[in-house]
């Protein structure tokens, strides 16, 4: 048990269970994205509570900055102008782990315990057992790990594990000025956001709606969209996503059967030699060469 | 040293060091490979100073064996075409398995058998290359749709050359008088008869 107020439910290549006697509730981060004001305010937060500094990037002309997700911005406001039955929108949503709930990453990852899911749903990486393949990048559903430059270890947000661990709420919900990001247990956010969505089919946003995609057997960080119906709108979120096929076969039934395989030749062979015995040179074939050699 | 003058050279020094390379280089692989393969063989990245350097170092060894396979594929080439008489010994292996030769028809330098495993690692070798590239995150940043195939092909075509070199390496120990060869060049005119008696009568001339 790591944290009394965190235990494991799953870790990396692993094959026996982890603990799961105690039953603590599922936690979940909010981001109703129709709140959001675009501030960054959690981007810095994020910075700050985790002691990460990105280098100061360039201007791309665009408000996104940085541009993508780093080993040291482990989220980004991502914008989006969209322009629907002639009217523009400006969407902005908060980028970063999503927490599945079946995840990716944790599946492909080669190295025991570099990533580890706790019994409250957050999904994070021990750095110190990581050993740097990228397997997680590969496994992701939403292409959130980044493999740092100065260490070659992944990183993504912790949910801030830390914080929670001592129930106190992720550091970028703390800074968010206009309540966009909320915190709680998932069943309490899931009532929270139903009401947001109620709210928002009023004001006219009739596809508005939950973003828990069950693909990945939900998330514990969940979107309310004005959009539900169109998730690709807000740059790029997926609307079904789920762990690929490929890293399925990759990951799942075939390896302990190529395994199985693997020793059935080994043990195959052996169980030859002793059945059927060495292939000698037959005396025969001995005798005419000492024949020859006689003459 | 000759331990007998009429032995048949089967092997230059060249050829043998090229195939150590190949088989020093392969077993790295497969160990270090093997441990990220599957969770019960992780341990083995103990051998390679832990995790980590197993990580870094399984790629350039991966490079190695690929440089130095394609130069023996190069140099056995030739000696690997397929003809009439290696299908009848392939048709004919399963008696030749339960222990009966005799009925096997004339082989040369190489039997139908080693041919077949020839042109199965030579494939394999090439997925492994490629499929290498595409998950070698040091060096690569491919699409993401890549690296996926890749790590599938990788590891499928990992598990299939580890069984190819079981059965490569049996075949080596099963018939006696075999294993010299790779270790110094010759063999005796007794095993050249037995074994390739086409190759046995191409060079002693009888």
């Amino acid at each position: 048990m790591a944290l009394q107020s965190l235990d494991i439910k799953q870790r990396s290549a692993t094959t026996t269970p982890s603990t799961q006697v105690r039953e603590t509730i599922e936690i979940a981060k909010l981001i109703d994205v129709s709140a959001c004001i675009g501030c960054k305010a959690c981007q810095v937060a994020c910075s700050e509570w985790n002691d990460i500094r990105d280098e100061i990037g360039s201007c791309h002309g665009v408000y996104d900055n940085p541009m993508d997700l780093t080993a040291k911005s482990w989220t980004v406001m991502r914008f989006t102008e969209v322009e629907q039955n002639n009217k523009l929108e400006w969407l902005i949503r908060k980028d970063g782990c999503m927490h599945c709930a079946d995840p990716g990453c944790l599946k492909a990852c080669p190295a025991p315990g570099a990533i580890i899911q706790y019994s409250n749903g957050i999904v994070d990486f021990h750095q110190e057992n990581c050993i740097g393949c990228g397997y997680c990048v590969t496994g992701c559903p939403f292409d959130v790990p980044r493999i740092s430059k100065e260490d070659s270890k992944a990183y993504k947000c912790s949910l801030c594990s830390d914080r929670v661990a001592v129930n106190q709420a992720p550091a970028c919900v703390k800074a968010c000025p206009t309540g966009a990001i909320q915190f709680g247990s998932k069943e309490d956010m899931k009532d929270y956001a139903a009401k947001r969505v109620t709210d928002l089919k009023e004001r006219g946003y009739e596809q508005a709606g939950l973003y828990d995609p069950q693909g990945v057997g939900g998330t514990h960080v969940m979107y309310v969209l004005h959009h539900a119906d169109k998730p690709d709108l807000y740059a790029g979120l997926p609307a079904n996503p789920s762990i690929s096929p490929l890293v399925s076969l990759w990951k799942g039934f075939a390896k302990p059967l190529a395994t199985l395989a693997m020793a059935g030749v080994a043990l195959g062979s052996l169980f030859h030699y002793v059945t059927k015995g060495p292939n000698e040179v037959s005396k025969e074939i001995e005798d005419e060469i000492e024949k020859e050699d006689a003459k | 040293m000759i331990r007998d003058p009429k032995d048949l050279k089967r092997y230059e020094p060249a050829e043998r060091a090229n195939h150590w390379v190949v088989g020093i280089s392969f077993i790295l692989l497969a160990l270090s490979g093997l441990a990220f393969f599957h969770p019960a063989f992780f341990p083995l990245t103990q051998l390679f100073g832990g995790p980590t350097w197993a990580r870094i170092i399984h790629p350039y060894l991966g490079v190695l064996m690929a440089v130095s396979f394609l130069a023996m594929f190069f140099r056995f080439k030739h000696l690997n075409k397929m003809t009439p008489a290696d299908k009848e010994w392939l048709g004919k292996v399963g008696q030749m398995v339960d222990g009966d030769d005799h009925n096997m028809p004339e082989q040369g330098k190489y039997n139908g058998g080693q041919k077949v495993m020839f042109w199965a690692m030579a494939i394999c070798m090439l997925l492994m290359a490629v499929s290498g590239l595409f998950i070698w995150r040091a060096w690569f940043g491919f699409d993401i749709t890549l690296v996926r195939m890749g790590a599938v092909v990788h590891a499928a075509a990992g598990a299939f050359m580890i069984g190819l070199i079981f059965v490569h390496v049996y075949a080596a120990i099963w018939v006696k008088g075999t294993i010299r060869a790779m270790w110094y060049g010759t063999v005796t005119r007794g095993w050249a008869k037995q074994h390739h008696r086409g190759w046995y009568r191409q060079v002693t001339g009888k």
